[in-house]
């Protein structure tokens, strides 16, 4: 009984809840939603691949790909963090629901050597490892990249 | 007369999560109840293994999706002591907020599920309804709805503007002004009470020997909270934990309803203590060898964390004690002689979260 003020409070309100497909809420500014890259600015430094919890990204230097599965993302924000040049974004909204698995694959121009060199002559002490960690992980990498183009193209 | 055996879940209306209970009852009057574990049994502490311990922290949010905020502060909290790194003041802080605006959903859920429990559907949308106003704060300050992710090692991601601080104080207003509307009936109602006092009570030796852990200790009537230990910014913050004597569904119910209040004026007090300055101090290198171990104080109860690092990236172990698995031989000790219909009554009075226990 004592639920009663409530009840015949909410009988005269406004409904609490949003009619929603129809009605869709904003999102708030911050909220980290759906992943966008802007291919045309990433150094392919891989940066986004190593922070990433779920292990995600790949990217290809040499290629010049940068390689995301939407589908095991978990939305925390962690590479948009890293990226050194802020070539990712989150926006405000949900991703859109698909019917099928797919990788997302961008293609971009790679860094070209030499000019880095020529650039950046005080990073070569660090060249060397960088570089040695990139050619260790692209040992594994073409398996694993193979196989979804494969599958791919049997698709079509 | 004779006994009959009554298998309750893994499925079962009142429960989302999966957890089995064999009742061996007599006559509608529940004499012994087994429990059975692992439907969701998920392997989180083995991702150490591949996980480096940055990386781990959102490992550890998702051991609980309620308590996300909460699992974070204690995973940093024992990096922290085991690499030497002190937060800054207003990180500590922050920290705060979002814990406590995590306990004040986390009751609020459960408030509604309970009364969901009891058949009280309204009630149960009321509590929800409420709640939608903390999960916007946490999304418009932290950037998601329930795994804020915003605990890193060394502090917090995402400060509170000037303009925030004002809005989550109006918010909280708001919210304690609608949470107490529905004290009398959440706290005496015929009906409410009727379900509730006197259901599976747990004396203050039972709960103390068994080993409960937050409001089901609390509501048995031992005032044991981790907080009072004065953990990261907890120190600068005064509170008295909230004890009910009866033991029974309805102190357990009252207890998480008056700490929805007290966490709000948590809140409150730890918004008027932030002081200015960084919010996250940069982490060098791999956590050493050696042994951390920290204790927080969740929605559910203590939670422990134990850490072993190697001088690697990677963590040797960790291991997680979560409320849940510490409230199940209580609840067990809760069920004889009950009737049939409180089982679930009494189930969802400890707050069970099936995955967090399980990992
Ligand atoms: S948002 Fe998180 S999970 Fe998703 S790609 Fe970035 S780092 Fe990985
Ligand atoms: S961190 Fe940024 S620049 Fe580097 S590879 Fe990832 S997207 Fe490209």
């Amino acid at each position: 009984m004592l639920f009663t003020p409530t009840v015949v409070k909410n009988l005269l309100k406004k409904p609490a809840t949003r009619n929603y497909p129809f009605v869709v809420r904003e999102g708030f500014p911050m909220y980290r939603g759906e992943l966008t890259i802007n291919i045309d600015d990433c150094i392919f430094c891989g940066s986004c691949s190593r922070k990433c919890p779920s292990q995600c990204i790949t990217v290809d230097k040499q290629a010049g790909t940068w390689q995301c599965d939407p589908h095991a993302c978990v939305y925390c924000g962690y590479c948009r963090d890293a990226c050194p040049t802020k070539c990712l974004d989150m926006k405000d909204v949900h991703r859109a629901p698909m019917t099928e698995k797919i990788t997302w694959i961008e293609q971009g121009t790679p860094p070209k050597p030499k000019k880095k060199k020529a650039a950046a002559p005080k990073k070569e002490a660090e060249a060397p490892v960088a570089e040695a960690k990139v050619e260790k992980a692209e040992e594994a990498k073409p398996a694993k990249k193979a196989a979804p183009k494969k599958k791919a193209a049997k698709k079509k | 007369m004779a006994t009959t055996v009554i298998p309750f879940g893994p499925q079962h209306p009142v429960l989302p999560e999966p957890v089995h209970l064999t009742l061996k009852v007599e006559d509608e009057i529940v004499k012994e109840a087994i429990p059975a574990l692992g439907y969701v049994h998920r392997g989180l502490e083995k991702l150490a293994d591949i996980r480096d311990y940055h990386q781990m922290i959102t490992v550890c949010e998702r051991v609980c999706g309620i308590c996300s905020m909460i699992h974070a502060v204690c995973y940093s909290q024992a990096i922290e002591e085991l690499m030497d790194i002190e937060i800054p003041d207003r990180a500590a802080l922050l920290r705060v907020i979002w814990s406590e605006l995590h306990r004040t959903h986390s009751h609020l859920l459960w408030l509604g599920l309970f009364a969901d429990a009891f058949g009280f559907e309204s009630l149960f949308m009321q509590f929800w309804k409420i709640r939608e106003r903390i999960m916007d704060i946490n999304e418009a300050t932290t950037g998601s709805r329930v795994i804020v992710s915003v605990n890193v090692i060394g502090g917090v991601r995402a400060d509170l503007s000037p303009d925030q601080i004002r809005w989550i104080l109006s918010e909280i207003d708001i919210v304690e002004k609608e949470v107490r509307q529905l004290q009398d009936t959440i706290m005496n109602d015929y009906t409410v009470k009727a379900r509730t006092c006197g259901v599976g009570t747990l004396t203050k030796e039972q709960a103390y020997e068994l080993g409960a852990a937050g409001p089901t200790l609390r509501g048995s009537g031992v005032a044991q909270d981790m907080r009072m230990l004065g953990y990261g910014g907890y120190s600068q913050i005064d509170f008295e934990p909230i004890v009910e004597t009866s033991g029974d569904c309805w102190a357990r119910s009252t207890v998480r309803f008056r700490e929805c209040l007290q966490s709000m004026d948590l809140v409150r007090q730890a918004i008027s203590k932030l002081p200015e300055g960084d919010i996250r101090v940069k982490v060098k290198g791999n956590p050493p060898e050696g042994e951390a171990y920290a204790r927080v104080e969740q929605p559910r109860g203590e939670c422990v964390y134990y850490i072993k690092g190697n001088g690697t990236k990677h963590l040797d172990r960790l291991r997680i004690r979560t409320p849940t698995f510490a409230n199940i031989p209580p609840l067990l000790a809760m069920m004889p002689e009950c009737e049939l219909a409180d089982v679930p009554v009494i189930i969802l009075s400890i707050d069970p979260c099936i995955s967090c226990t399980e990992r």
